[in-house]
């Protein structure tokens, strides 16, 4: 585990972190497409069942999905401060911002849970109890397949992150992490900015369908 | 400047030997030899799946195995042959271990990375044989939905789980050799000055970086249709059976350039040195790896076209995959002229390299008849097809993976192998190669299905060939088995370079010592300076030797 | 020092009161495109400024942006067969 020294393969710590961070590029591409994949199906059925899926939409709860957006966008504001924190030797500070964005994050899992409970008595829930409204085709059940896929995928991505951000926070307290090396908190950064990313595709696909009369 | 002699001292292999030196390793060398011995076994998983189809064909009525057990054994060959043996064949072995050496760096960019991708892999590799000993799936390596979410009754989640595993292995290989080539290139070691093995490993990744993580999508998906209902392929629900096979090929055709660009960059490597002539056309080379990768994207449907999308669809793949052939040829002819006026020598790894480009251009040409679409109305899903896909995959990759080991063993081992019984394992694998699968390509002209355990008796005598054919190449592929593993014990000691070659692997012992180099090399030379006047040559750090 | 990052929180936030405003209008098969136009937008910010892509190295520009140039290649090409083929939607 490097300390101040970089490992054998490195010439200098810099290129170390520098590489570090360029790994996080390089997985969270693998994970754009792997999202993309699911939203590129979900897109040509959107596409082919226009007026099906703005009838699904309708039950989908704007109001929890835009208060997860804002809870996330807001802890992508914790993440960096407590980046910008480390920097500048604030360990504690620091540490604070990381459990902070823990926090947020376990808010959104709350948000979400409490309205998953909600489409579960709205009978959206494929293979659980699933009805279709009056006007509905099959092509609804599609709809909220992907909304439970993609929003399922996305919330254990959040939850690896938010494991991952507890763990960073004990070890910033604990002063593992100085000005000099806190090349994790800055990977574990780019994770969850871009856990984030994900998110905001999630809710314009979701959730702002066909309200207009 | 000195040459270095390889000495008794320290090296990869003997700097420490205890069990756990070995399974909690940090050094991709160690990690390579792991890796290899994972994939051999699986090789021979995968042979013998082969060896029961190739029985079974023998005779019409397909009695051996009959229908259901057929299925699930072509099924089980191709998803082990294709993720457990092919695609990390040459870059979890070869690549794993050349590509710090190559670029003259002393390991690759996340070590821990490295060992985790190998134990996946073996957790994969569990999945695979639990969902073989149960009983096996019988959806064909390709698990089209609705057959495999609707209504097969085989183990399609346990291999769909298996495959998906596998998959974050690949990725996690190819993130580290991307992010290594990019930023451990030792001084003076441009792009341009990269070997050309380094260029096909790096393409290789960029594909399986962008590549693999939609498989896993597509996995998932049959996954949880075929087991909770999740229908998003069910016709029922509106949905579409053909979006399974649009992101199923969307990986699965690139996942073929994974399976041939490694391939392409050992015949890069063997040919100069054999012929003892720079490659002809370097940059070409290069741009031609990174265009095969590009391209490789936007062909897929030509996997598609008798499933019903739209005819203007199939003009614009096959008129791709048409363009994606270009790249190709340009290798083709740039080996061949690398060994015009060459200084050649037939060496064994030369025989496999030669093997290499004559099998792949066959494959690669018949890749051509398939994409033209009124031809592969008549051929798809026939023996054409399986011809044409061996051609490349086993007569191309296979051949240059043997080509790499025998090239690299003195490297890897320390020793020499018997270069005779090399030579005639490389003809007999070439001879039983063609034997096998030529026939196939007039059985699939002919007409007989593929992904049949029964064939109408006209058939038989081309059937019986190939089968005679496999039990030669399986003797081909037993022999190295043999002599290498004799050579472990018994082999001359090698020394550092023994071939005469001009990469930064052949500057160090042989076994390389732990950490590489015992200084960083500085590299002020383009690869393959060799001159057939005299087979003198320049290494990449400016040594001339010979 | 967190200025930057506070205004771009303010950007986000009200992109996504854009986002729901979009949703009452009646922009018939736009729908789609607009709202994910401004996920894009939001995830340009996203990217350039809390996940420092302005910062060296210069190459972390084409690792960030090969997965979403890809998918063009997935949704551009793929989608040919869907607005080209007769049978689907049946």
């Amino acid at each position: 585990m490097a300390s101040i020294r970089p490992e054998a393969q490195y010439a200098t710590l810099e290129q170390q972190t520098e590489t570090a961070q360029l790994g996080m590029w390089a997985f969270l591409a693998t994970e754009v497409l792997f999202f993309g994949a699911l939203i590129f199906g979900y897109y040509i059925y959107r596409i082919a069942y226009t007026d099906q899926f703005i009838l699904a939409g309708h039950d989908a709860k704007l109001v929890l999905g835009s208060i997860n957006t804002a809870l996330l966008l807001t802890s992508s504001v914790t993440m960096v401060a407590a980046i910008e924190l480390i920097k500048r030797n604030e360990a504690r500070r620091a540490a604070t911002a990381l459990y902070l964005t823990a926090l947020l994050g376990i808010a959104f899992l709350g948000v979400k849970g409490y309205e998953y409970l909600q489409d579960y008595y709205d009978h959206t829930v494929p293979v659980l109890d699933f009805v279709l409204k009056p006007h509905q085709q099959p092509p609804v059940e599609l709809f909220w397949l992907f909304y439970f896929v993609a929003t399922g995928l996305h919330a254990l991505h959040l939850t690896i992150g938010i494991v991952a951000v507890l763990i960073l926070a004990a070890h910033t307290r604990s002063g593992r992490y100085s000005a000099a090396y806190h090349s994790p908190i800055e990977v574990l950064g780019l994770y969850w900015s871009f856990v984030d990313v994900v998110w905001l595709f999630l809710f314009a696909a979701i959730y702002p369908i066909g309200r207009a009369g | 400047m000195t040459a270095i002699a390889s000495e008794p001292g320290s090296t990869y292999l003997t700097a420490e030997s205890t069990i756990a030196s070995w399974l909690l390793t940090k050094d991709h060398k160690r990690i390579a030899l792991l890796f290899f011995a994972s994939v051999t076994a699986f090789f021979f998983v995968g042979g013998f799946a082969a060896a029961l189809i190739r029985l079974n064909l023998i005779e019409p009525a397909g009695t051996l195995l009959g229908p259901d057990l057929y299925n699930r054994m072509f099924t089980m060959h191709g998803i082990v042959m294709v993720w457990f043996f092919l695609i990390p064949s040459i870059p979890a072995t070869l690549g794993n271990f050349l590509v710090p050496l190559m670029i003259g760096a002393r390991d690759l960019a996340f070590p821990r990375l490295n060992l985790a991708s190998w134990y996946v892999f073996n957790i994969s590799g569990i999945l695979a044989l639990y969902f073989i000993i149960a009983g096996g799936n019988d959806t064909g390596w390709t698990f089209y939905a609705p057959y495999s979410t609707l209504f097969s009754n085989g183990h399609v989640i346990a291999a769909a789980v298996a495959v998906f595993v596998n998959g974050f292995s690949t990725i996690m290989t190819a993130l580290n050799f991307v992010v290594t080539i990019h930023r451990l290139r030792a001084p003076g070691m441009t792009w341009f000055r990269l070997p050309l093995f380094i260029w096909g490993i790096y393409a290789t990744s960029v594909v399986m970086l962008l590549a693999t993580p939609v498989l896993a999508m597509t996995l998932l998906l049959i996954a949880l249709e075929h087991g909770f209902g999740i229908g998003i392929f069910d016709p029922a629900l509106g949905g579409d059976p053909l979006l399974f096979q649009h992101m199923f090929w969307f990986y699965s055709h690139p996942a073929v350039y994974i399976m041939i660009l490694p391939a392409m960059g050992v015949a890069s490597e063997l040919i100069p040195c054999f012929a003892r002539r720079p490659v002809f056309g370097y940059r070409g080379m290069a741009y031609a790896v990174m265009a095969i990768a590009i391209i490789g994207f936007f062909v897929w449907g030509h996997h598609m076209f008798t499933a019903g999308i739209s005819l203007f669809s199939g003009i614009v793949f096959s008129f791709m995959s048409f363009v994606v052939a270009v790249p190709s040829a340009i290798k083709v002819f740039n080996w061949t002229a690398t060994l015009h006026r060459g200084r050649i020598s037939f060496d064994a790894p030369m025989l496999y390299a030669l093997s290499f480009v004559g099998l792949f251009t066959i494959g690669g040409l018949t890749g051509l008849n398939l994409a033209t679409l009124p031809i592969d109305i008549h051929v798809t899903d026939t023996y054409f097809v399986i011809a044409h896909f061996h051609y490349i995959m086993v007569g191309g990759t296979v051949s240059a993976f043997f080509g790499g080991l025998h090239y690299w063993w003195p490297k890897i081992t320390g020793r020499l192998y018997p270069e005779m019984w090399a030579r005639a394992a490389a003809i007999l694998t070439f001879l039983g190669f063609n034997v096998t699968f030529f026939p196939q390509f007039i059985l699939g002209y002919l007409g007989m299905p593929r992904r049949y355990y029964a064939y109408p008796p006209e058939f038989q005598v081309w059937n019986v060939l190939s089968s005679a054919g496999a039990s030669i190449l399986a003797i081909a592929y037993v022999m190295p088995l043999v002599y290498l593993g004799w050579s472990l014990l018994r082999g001359k000691q090698a020394s550092a370079n023994p071939w005469h070659a001009t990469g930064l692997e052949w500057r160090t012992s042989s076994p390389p010592p732990e950490h590489n180099f015992p200084r960083t090399p500085v590299v002020t030379d383009a690869p393959y300076r060799y001159n057939p006047e005299d087979g003198s040559y320049v290494t990449q750090d400016g040594a001339a030797n010979g | 020092m967190l200025i930057p990052y506070l205004i771009a929180w303010v950007v986000l936030i009200g992109l996504l009161g854009l986002s729901i405003f979009t949703a009452y209008l009646p922009l018939g098969h736009f729908h789609p495109l607009a709202n994910f136009g401004i996920a894009v937008v939001q995830a340009a910010i996203v990217l350039a400024i809390f996940m420092r892509l302005k910062d060296p190295p210069a190459i972390k520009w084409v690792f960030a942006g090969a997965g979403f140039f890809w998918l063009l290649f997935l949704f551009g090409i793929g989608v040919i067969d869907y607005l080209t083929r007769a049978g689907f939607p049946s």
